[in-house]
């Protein structure tokens, strides 16, 4: 069943006078459970795309379809919605809150959702234990690794139990031996806990970690495969 | 949806995070409620004491004198003319249908004596009346009766100062003393009233029979003679309508034509109180503005804090749209902290205000009153201010672009 499903998806600035197209009409769909990778070197509308799959931007034109949801005709507390209940953002910078616990970094998804502080703890927590960091709630970012906040990250995603992760460059800033470890765990949401995961990154090595890749290029996709996996590959 | 009490929790932990920023953005706020109170405090005591001054004099009340007499082209002032009497108080009593009280008051300076003491005070005559008229109670016997004014009866009813001066602490009621050597019993002390606007004391005084000073203490030119009838109108209402059935009664009685000048004058005291009550009032609502402009600055002090604080916190607005804060969570959370810095500055400030008015007090000798009301328009006005001040900065919070805010360093 398609979670994403995106016809002639379109997206057109105007900077200054001057209008770039940014997406010249994609299409493609994504399946629940599936772990997707969008790759295309920079300047090629992989971040547009990223943004309109996150729903933190509508097309100019064309249809996006997320959960059967067209979210081009929702306002921006509609889409707000949607990120919350259907998304779980992983980015490249982690993007946690300095001033807050891991906990709570993971809570602040349910704080926008309604969720009774009783229930927020208890789902939070196990969140973290899901990402293995539980004896790490009460650390602040700054007490934590690259890895470690990125894991947090994760469970911040995973906490509100959307059915698309979106994972912006997440290894970006970490080294090769903690991307394998985020990874990894991202690998074992999609197959343990039958996560789909949208993946966009332009490292090959990470790419390959996934199921499919779509490559971006000039604002429209260049191709769409099916990784071949084979030993030896980490 | 967020809470209103974990978006409050979220604020406090934001302000105190940047304890530094917000204690200048309360500071402002502090000094203008602060300001706001004490300014009030300073006016409102001001008009309490006029209040105080006007409510011991006694409200409503019309003195009548004597008109001036002329003397070989010399005229003597007002009160030297002998036109009043025992008589025209008792028709006012009578025929002024606006009038409720009378008190007519025959006075003078009298040495006074019990035992090896001695005093020299002001000694009334006058009738039941002074004391509605004036206000005045006894705290302990009676005061002049009726029966007294008309028998003539030789009984005194004194001050606290008299009281004091002559028996110490000793009780003065049944004691005779003698008032320019003739005996009076005293029958009653006053209740103490203190001093009066201009600072005279009110306590040092007797009061005597009406006709007994006309027959035994002051030598009068006509037997009835009084010096001035002090007269208490029905309400503040019938102040003006006391006043003309005086005149018209008077003229009347003293027989005086119509081209005739009249030869009393009649003057309404609590007239002059209330216009110098009204000016004290003026005054507080001029401080009051005067301070309230300072909580302004205050205002814009927080406004400025937040605009800042907004600004350095884009990412971390872009993040929380990112997990699916709705524009109006953040617009509620900027209004909150907004709300809770002068909130916490309205509360500091109340307790600035009120030390600086006890200070006033207590180093000038200023009387100050804080009220209730003052606090409470302090208090209310301060959050207004926050949330006034504090909506721009949060509006442009909300419309942040959360792709943009993601992308700021």
């Amino acid at each position: 069943m398609a979670l994403i499903d995106a016809e002639g998806v379109r997206k057109v600035y105007r900077m200054d006078g001057v209008t770039v197209e940014a997406l010249k009409g994609v299409s493609f769909g994504i399946n629940k459970g599936e772990f997707v990778a969008i790759m295309g070197p920079s300047g090629s509308g992989k971040s547009t795309l990223m943004h309109i799959l996150g729903c933190l931007d509508v097309p100019t034109s064309g249809r996006y379809l997320l959960d059967g949801v067209d979210v081009g005709s929702l306002s921006r507390d509609g889409l707000a919605g949607i990120r919350n209940r259907k998304i779980g953002f992983v980015f490249q910078g982690f993007n946690l809150l300095q001033r807050m616990s891991a906990l709570e970094n993971v809570e602040l998804p349910m704080l926008y959702g309604g969720v009774p502080s009783k229930e927020r703890a208890e789902k939070a927590l196990a969140a973290l234990k899901t990402v293995g960091l539980e004896e790490r709630k009460d650390h602040r970012p700054n007490q934590l690794s690259g890895g470690q906040q990125q894991r947090v990250a994760i469970a911040r995603a995973l906490v509100n139990d959307p059915p698309l992760i979106l994972a912006d460059e997440p290894t970006g800033n970490l080294d090769t031996k903690t991307s394998v470890e985020v990874m990894e765990l991202l690998v074992s949401l999609n197959e343990e806990h039958d996560k789909t995961i949208v993946l966009v990154t332009h490292e090959p090595d990470i790419a390959s970690f996934s199921k499919r890749i779509i490559r971006v290029l000039d604002g429209s996709i260049s191709s769409d495969e099916a990784v071949i996996k084979h030993d030896g590959i980490a | 949806m967020m809470g209103l009490l974990e978006t409050a929790k979220i604020s406090l932990r934001s302000l105190w995070a940047n304890k530094m920023r917000s204690g200048l953005a309360i500071l402002g706020v502090i000094i203008g409620v602060g300001a706001v109170i004490a300014m009030i405090a300073v006016g409102r005591g001001a008009s309490l004491q006029i209040e105080s001054h006007i409510s011991s004099m006694g409200s409503n009340i019309l003195i009548i004198v004597p008109g001036t007499t002329t003397s070989g082209g010399v005229r003597m002032g007002a009160g030297t003319q002998q036109s009043l009497s025992l008589d025209d108080a008792i028709a006012i009593e009578k025929e002024c249908s606006a009038v409720s009280h009378v008190s007519p008051e025959l006075s003078g300076v009298a040495q006074v004596v019990y035992g090896n003491r001695n005093w020299s005070t002001g000694v009334i005559g006058t009738t039941e009346g002074m004391m509605d008229v004036h206000n005045w109670s006894v705290s302990s016997g009676r005061f002049l009766t009726d029966q007294d004014v008309r028998s003539s009866t030789k009984v005194a009813v004194i001050g606290q100062t008299v009281a004091y001066e002559l028996f110490g602490n000793a009780n003065p009621v049944g004691e005779i003393i003698r008032i320019k050597k003739v005996p009076f019993q005293v029958v009653g002390v006053l209740a103490p009233k203190g001093q009066s606007a201009f600072g005279s004391d009110q306590d040092d005084v007797i009061f005597v029979p009406v006709t007994t000073a006309q027959k035994r203490l002051f030598g009068t030119p006509f037997p009835r003679m009084v010096r001035r009838i002090s007269v208490k109108a029905r309400d503040a209402e019938s102040i003006y309508l006391a006043q003309e059935q005086i005149t018209a009664l008077l003229r009347q009685r003293h027989r005086i034509g119509p081209n005739q000048d009249d030869d009393f004058t009649v003057r309404n005291l609590t007239q002059a109180m209330e216009a110098a009550q009204q000016s004290t009032q003026a005054m507080t609502l001029l401080l009051g503005a005067i301070a309230s402009v300072s909580l302004l600055v205050g205002g814009i002090g927080i406004m400025n804090i937040m605009l800042v604080s907004v600004t350095e916190r884009t990412r971390e607005i872009g993040i929380r749209m990112a997990v699916g804060a709705r524009p109006r969570d953040i617009r509620l959370q900027f209004l909150i902290e907004a709300f809770l810095l002068s909130v916490i500055g309205g509360i500091a400030g109340i307790a600035l205000g009120t030390l600086l008015s006890q200070m006033l007090v207590l180093l000038f000798n200023w009387s100050t009153s804080i009220s209730p009301s003052s606090i409470l328009l302090a208090f209310g006005f301060s959050g207004f201010v926050g949330v006034f001040f504090g909506f721009y900065p949060a509006y442009k919070a909300s419309l942040m672009d959360p792709i943009e805010a993601l992308r700021y360093e």
